[in-house]
């Protein structure tokens, strides 16, 4: 009783809701690449053990397992805190932005930089809830700067779009290289 | 004076204090998104913006935590305890002009101190070889991570997990595989931009876009802001303690701002006519945590320049904008190229004297800008991220890794673990890879590590700072443990 008394005192430290699946999820990835140390490192003949290119994978991924065992352990015997699904139910909303983000990505060198950022700036702010007039002008004129400030003047390599092709030649070539 | 450096100076210091004067944003954002674009450019006009983005957006964060309690940047927290009580008692506008001295002397005072320094550092750091870097790398990391205490276990899981992403891809020396699993994209490795852009910019990106939406409205000042200068005469000594204090643990690495600030501010309870006052709007307090965190930036830059070897996230950054152009940090900077490092020292000067007349003039500007709302805030952080990542290698993969590193960033920020660990994990496991391979050459037995005396002093400082820690750490238990029994005992005492 003392021990565990003890234990707790020893490891018990500040948490936030969700605190315990993290440390789950990071000891599990940690085992996970434990377990593949041998098959994803190799070791040199005739290299020092502290030259040797395992050494420091090997060396992270122990660290990784012996810190993230006892941050688990320091939240398992911290006090309860309520509101751990919700928490990760807000980690992975996440997810929808991210995929706004990756849509965005995939866009540019199809459309053009220009157009889709404009069209990611506005659409964006109409899916936050945003209905103004001036507020969806400013995201555009937002979306302008951006393109005018790195593709233009700060020639910030982004490739042309796609659709560029089909303007006019003199155009064209305008289009490709500052927009 | 070229041009093209002082439009550099202007866009750092006057894009710095806007950045950091926007709850949300933080230099490391800014600094994250416009580090490609930066690549383009000479190597002092580079810096010069980034490095105005770190020194003045400190200056800014004060003005939100000033005037509606929300830090601008995270080191401003400090700054809400005794700047935001001024402001309802009706000293918003004291409040200001004296968060503003106090940072100009901290920002003024820290690059002093590395001017001075320069000859000694000049002097030391060609006897730093692989041996001497390998060891300040370690004892770095080691900081890193004892630094956050309360989270140790979460600072060395993250650290462990930033020396490992580092080792990843096609190793350089004997090109063994390490962790590429048979996937192409993983034999390039992660590169520290694509890491930092995610765990930064796309995760303060996500954060607000997926919190509710907020729209501080902050109250306009009346009246001059130049009488701050006149009242930080009067507390000089705090101010100088304090700016003293952020040199000593901007040098350290790993150690940064906030440890400067408790010390500082520890410092300026304790010797104050008026500790009852702190937390309740002493311009000592205040005037403590300011000229702290704004002594840091030039201090960081000691053992970047010196060594190479940064202390921190931002450095860390600065330090790829370095490499890009050729441009070595370590001990041979300081023979080779002296005339970069004293153009890079005007440089800061310059900024901090921009950077308060901005301020001293347009903080009613400032309050305007503040007001954007934050999912707003996020959309613009998300489309800026896009440059910074896809410019690098206009890959839809880097993007890819970068949004996973945004999520697990957001996660990190949710839960207040600490993001550092993974970048300086990241460089700082480069360089000590790289300089524990070079120096086993010559090296035989153990002893032969530190057979020289800064080797040796090195080594001494690690096995210090760890005994150290392990003695604070058993200090705190047994005084629990009292403070338990004495309950106890009173409890029992209650019960009879």
């Amino acid at each position: 009783m003392i021990k565990a008394k003890t234990l707790q005192d020893l490891f018990k430290r500040y948490r936030r809701p969700g605190d315990l699946v993290f440390s789950v999820v990071f000891l599990v990835f940690s085992l996970i690449l434990a377990s593949n140390l041998s098959a994803q490192t190799s070791w040199a003949s005739g290299t020092k053990f502290l030259a040797q290119p395992a050494f420091w994978p090997y060396a992270a991924v122990i660290l990784m397992v012996v810190f993230s065992s006892l941050h688990l352990i320091s939240s398992l015997v911290s006090p309860v805190i309520k509101g751990r699904w919700a928490e990760v139910g807000f980690w992975l909303k996440s997810i929808e932005y991210v995929t706004w983000f990756m849509a965005y990505v995939a866009c540019v060198p199809i459309i053009g930089y220009l157009p889709s950022t404009i069209i990611f700036t506005v659409l964006l702010s109409l899916r936050l809830g945003y209905r103004s007039k001036k507020t969806l002008l400013s995201a555009a004129i937002f979306g302008v700067c951006v393109v005018v400030l790195f593709k233009t003047l700060l020639h910030v390599k982004v490739p042309g779009g796609q659709i560029y092709e089909y303007l006019p030649t003199a155009f064209r070539s305008f289009m490709l290289t500052y927009f | 004076m070229r041009w093209d450096v002082a439009v550099a100076l202007l866009v750092g210091s006057v894009g710095g204090v806007i950045i950091g004067a926007i709850p949300g944003v933080g230099a490391a954002v800014a600094i994250a998104i416009l580090l490609p674009a930066t690549f383009s450019l000479d190597p002092i006009v580079g810096l010069t913006v980034l490095l105005g983005i770190y020194g003045s957006s400190m200056y800014g964060g004060a003005l939100p935590a000033i005037l509606i309690n929300t830090p601008g940047t995270a080191v401003n927290a400090l700054t809400t305890y005794d700047g935001y009580p001024m402001t309802k008692r009706g000293e918003a506008r004291r409040a200001l002009a004296l968060a503003y001295s106090a940072s100009f002397w901290g920002g003024v005072f820290g690059i002093l101190c590395l001017i001075f320094l320069s000859p000694i550092l000049a002097l030391i750091a060609p006897h730093f070889g692989s041996r001497e870097i390998f060891l300040a790398a370690l004892l770095g990391i080691i900081l890193v991570v004892l630094a956050h205490r309360g989270q140790v276990f979460a600072a060395g899981m993250l650290a462990a997990l930033g020396i490992l992403l580092h080792t990843v891809g096609l190793e350089p020396v004997k090109y063994t595989r390490r962790f590429t699993f048979d996937q192409t994209w993983l034999t390039g490795g992660f590169d520290l931009i694509v890491v930092v852009l995610g765990l930064f910019a796309l995760s303060q990106a996500f954060l607000l876009l997926v919190d509710k939406d907020n729209t501080p409205k902050p109250q306009p000042i009346d009246g001059s802001l130049f009488d701050g200068l006149k009242e930080l005469w009067l507390y000089k000594r705090v101010a100088t303690v304090a700016g003293s204090f952020g040199v000593l643990m901007g040098m350290i690495p790993g150690v940064g701002e906030f440890t400067a600030q408790f010390l500082s501010y520890t410092y300026a309870r304790k010797t104050s006519k008026t500790p009852e006052l702190f937390g309740e709007g002493a311009p000592e307090g205040l005037i403590a945590s300011e000229s702290a965190n704004n002594a840091v930036p030039a201090a960081a830059m000691i053992p970047l320049l010196a060594l190479g070897i940064p202390g921190e996230a931002l450095t860390a950054m600065m330090l790829s904008v370095f490499y890009v152009h050729n441009v070595i940090p370590g001990p041979q900077l300081f023979q080779n190229q002296l005339d970069f490092v004293y153009a890079l020292y005007i440089a800061m000067l310059l900024l901090n004297i921009m950077v308060m007349i901005f301020l001293l003039s347009s903080t009613n500007l400032l309050t305007k800008i503040v007001q954007v709302p934050t999912r707003f805030l996020g959309m613009v952080i998300l489309t800026l991220s896009f440059v910074g990542v896809y410019s690098l290698r206009n890959s839809i993969v880097d993007c890819a890794i970068a949004s996973a590193f945004g999520v697990l960033g957001l996660i990190l920020k949710r839960l207040n673990l600490p993001i550092v660990p993974i970048i300086l994990g990241m460089v700082l496991g480069g360089i000590m890879e790289v300089k524990l391979r070079s120096s086993m050459i010559r090296v035989k037995s153990p002893i032969d590590f530190v057979d020289r005396p800064i080797a040796a002093f090195l080594a001494l400082m690690i096995v210090l700072v760890i005994v150290m820690h392990i003695r604070t750490l058993i200090k705190e238990h047994r005084a629990r443990l009292t403070e338990s029994e004495k309950d106890n005992n009173l409890h029992d005492t209650q019960q009879r």
